[in-house]
């Protein structure tokens, strides 16, 4: 029985990874960069819900609203500042490491506003626990909505790609920008709403993440984030469906790793299968592989 | 004739570009101890000496893996690691076992050893990790990396009369009579590692690694290895083998990791892998040394190495809240100033209208 409720935690888990994947490998598949920024949008997201709900005293929807709306608007502004100009840059290191210094910038703003101690992030789901199978199983409120919310966004995304003008845009530029400009598509305009649609999945994620742990510092993003990163490139970076595998996938064996073999190494058997992964199939398991040419 | 005398002002231009970089260094070296001679240097600056030398020898060997190998590793900071553990370890177990071995040989045997662990961890891990491409080489890079550091934080090891003694699990798993024996106690790490280094072994170092490097670069198997990095498809057609000189390259800046992070190691009295020291933000934090000095320019390396690594002290002094901020806004400001198009076009134009007062004044 204990293994089914460590299967539907690890799945919890693996959805807010596959939220915050999906960011990446968005921009990952457009930009061709890895914003190493992202992990930090998820922690402001959870702080600006944390100012409006617990400091604010105003209702949790409200607070995720806010922290929606803040997190499109910030992840904007970021790829306008510090990423747009570096786009045509020589080296694509360039901007990799610019999201580096977004990134300790992000997390040194709040440690200037919040201070270093972690806040008690009060959970916004009201839902009860519910008892399963004769009451040996016990979810959690916020095992449910982590999971109804991450599906829910998942074909929310996939009806935007694949039936809207600006989703069918986004693919074309992630094709080839060159020719997408030439068909009249905006490419700045695309690459920025993809900036603020992976910004907004990021905040959710981290009001479902800290609902769930609810211990909240200017650091907690940056983990998630590598391990989110790591569920990305582990189903293939820059395919969406391989993020959504990729991350749950990812939750399930790190919970199961902390059950079944150590808490400790919990993090370094994530790597593990990682690599072996990659090792088996380069470009990870939804991956698209292509041929070098001569 | 004329093909005679290029090669021979070629060589010269490397010979000379190189001795300017030790020049640089040795007159950094002298320069800082005449100010702490005079006691001018504030004693954390001093404090700050042999880690600048720690990063320098870094960022040096890093940038032969991103800058003349041409792939991403975000996994350096684990093989400084290995270094640093395998070598404290070695001299701790001196300690017990030979005690009147001289401190100076028996950091250089500690040296020896950081760096033989740290290149045959780089050789092992190049092996299939050199397989893939890219920002895959570089997340496993980066796997390997947290590998590394979170095993060592689970190792508890000790040397007694009946043999070396291994446990992943707690250090009561060793059976060991004498506890003070234990030498790698879990994540409480390795206490009381003897104190070898100083600021003039640092530059001793720094200037070996480079020694090293340039050496590399300006030799047969440096070219080979920057043909692959220019075109693999091509150096592969001529003949050139590509794994071995991926590895190689590979390997040594592994190698050359592992000896600052020996000498990191023996500047400490406490060695414990903690994300901050070892984990992926500290090899972020080598990478973007790398990146800011230019990729491929080991001058480069050396200098934003120094100055990213004083930069927040000497800020400590006038903002000591936001010093932090204020780095990551001269990163960013610095990122776009030397990289972005859009600078690098404003910057030309400046120079075009200097030279071209220069010019008119010079005709008047």
């Amino acid at each position: 029985m204990s293994f089914i409720s460590y299967l539907i935690n690890g799945i919890s888990l693996g959805s807010v990874y596959a939220l915050i994947a999906l960011g990446y490998t968005m921009v990952y598949g457009i930009a061709k960069m890895l914003n190493f920024a992202h992990g930090d949008v998820i922690m402001i997201g959870a702080f600006t819900t944390y100012t409006v709900c617990s400091i604010a005293g105003l209702p949790p929807v409200l607070g995720v609203l806010v922290a929606v709306v803040f997190c499109t608007l910030l992840g904007m502004l970021i790829e306008r500042v510090a990423y747009k100009p570096l786009r045509k840059a020589a080296s694509p290191l360039a901007v990799l490491i610019t999201a580096i210094g977004v990134s300790y910038f992000l997390q040194n703003i709040a440690l200037l506003i919040f201070g270093a101690n972690a806040k008690s992030f009060t959970s916004i789901v009201t839902l009860e626990s519910v008892k399963l199978a004769g009451g040996q199983i016990t979810v959690t409120g916020e095992t449910i909505v982590t999971i109804v919310v991450c599906i829910i966004i998942m074909i929310l995304l996939t009806l935007f790609i694949n039936k809207t003008k600006a989703g069918q845009a986004m693919l074309a530029v992630s094709e080839d920008k060159g020719a997408a400009q030439l068909m009249g598509i905006n490419v700045d305009a695309t690459i920025a709403l993809t900036f603020a649609i992976g910004s907004a999945l990021a905040s959710i994620a981290g009001v479902l993440l800290c609902s769930a742990y609810p211990q909240l510092t200017p650091y907690t993003g940056s983990m998630p984030g590598i391990k989110a990163f790591v569920a990305a490139v582990f189903g293939g970076i820059g395919s969406i469906p391989g993020a959504f595998i990729g991350g749950i996938l990812l939750g399930v064996i790190e919970i199961f790793g902390k059950a079944y073999i150590s808490s400790q190494m919990a993090d370094a058997i994530v790597f593990a299968v990682l690599i072996l992964v990659l090792l088996v199939k380069p470009t990870g398991l939804l991956g698209k592989n292509i041929q070098e040419k001569v | 004739m004329a093909m005679n005398k290029m090669k021979k002002i070629n060589i010269s231009a490397s010979l000379k570009s190189n001795l300017i970089t030790f020049g640089i260094v040795i007159a950094a070296y002298a320069v800082m101890q005449i100010l702490v001679s005079l006691h001018l240097v504030s004693s954390l600056m001093r404090g700050l000496l042999v880690p600048i030398c720690v990063y320098v020898i870094l960022a040096v060997s890093l940038n032969l893996t991103v800058g003349i190998l041409g792939e991403l590793s975000l996994g350096h900071a684990g093989f400084m690691c290995v270094g640093a553990f395998t070598g404290a370890f070695f001299s701790k177990y001196i300690l017990y076992a030979v005690p009147g071995m001289p401190g100076a040989l028996r950091f250089f045997l500690a040296l020896l050893i950081g760096a033989l662990f740290a290149g045959l961890f780089g050789l092992l891990i190049g092996i299939p990790v050199l397989r893939l491409k890219g920002d895959y080489l570089a997340i496993v890079t980066l796997a390997f990396g947290e590998i590394i550091k979170n095993l060592i934080n689970l190792l508890y090891l000790g040397i007694d009369e009946n043999g070396v003694h291994i446990s992943l699990n707690s250090a009561l798993d060793l059976h060991m009579e004498d506890s003070d024996k234990i030498i790698v106690n879990g994540a409480m790490g390795i206490t009381g590692t003897p104190n070898d280094s100083n600021f003039t072994i640092g530059v001793v170092l720094v200037l070996f690694a480079l020694i090293i490097v340039l050496n590399l670069i300006h030799s047969r198997d440096g070219r080979a290895i920057m043909a692959i990095r220019d075109n693999t498809i091509a150096a592969e057609s001529v003949g050139i083998n590509v794994t071995k000189y991926k590895l190689m390259a590979f390997a040594i800046s592994a190698s050359l990791a592992g000896i600052a992070g020996v000498l990191y190691a023996h500047n400490l009295s406490t060695l414990t892998a903690l994300p901050k020291n070892f984990g992926y933000n500290m090899s972020i934090q080598i990478l973007v040394f790398v990146v800011l000095g230019g990729i491929g320019n080991i001058r480069g390396s050396i200098i934003s190495a120094v100055v990213l690594t004083v930069l927040p002290e000497l800020l400590r002094g006038f903002v000591s809240d936001s010093r932090m901020l204020i780095y990551a806004i001269i990163l960013i400001a610095m990122m776009l100033f030397n990289w972005a198009p859009a600078c690098i076009a404003w910057r030309e134009k400046i120079r075009y209208r200097l030279n071209r007062k220069k010019n008119a004044k010079e005709a008047e």
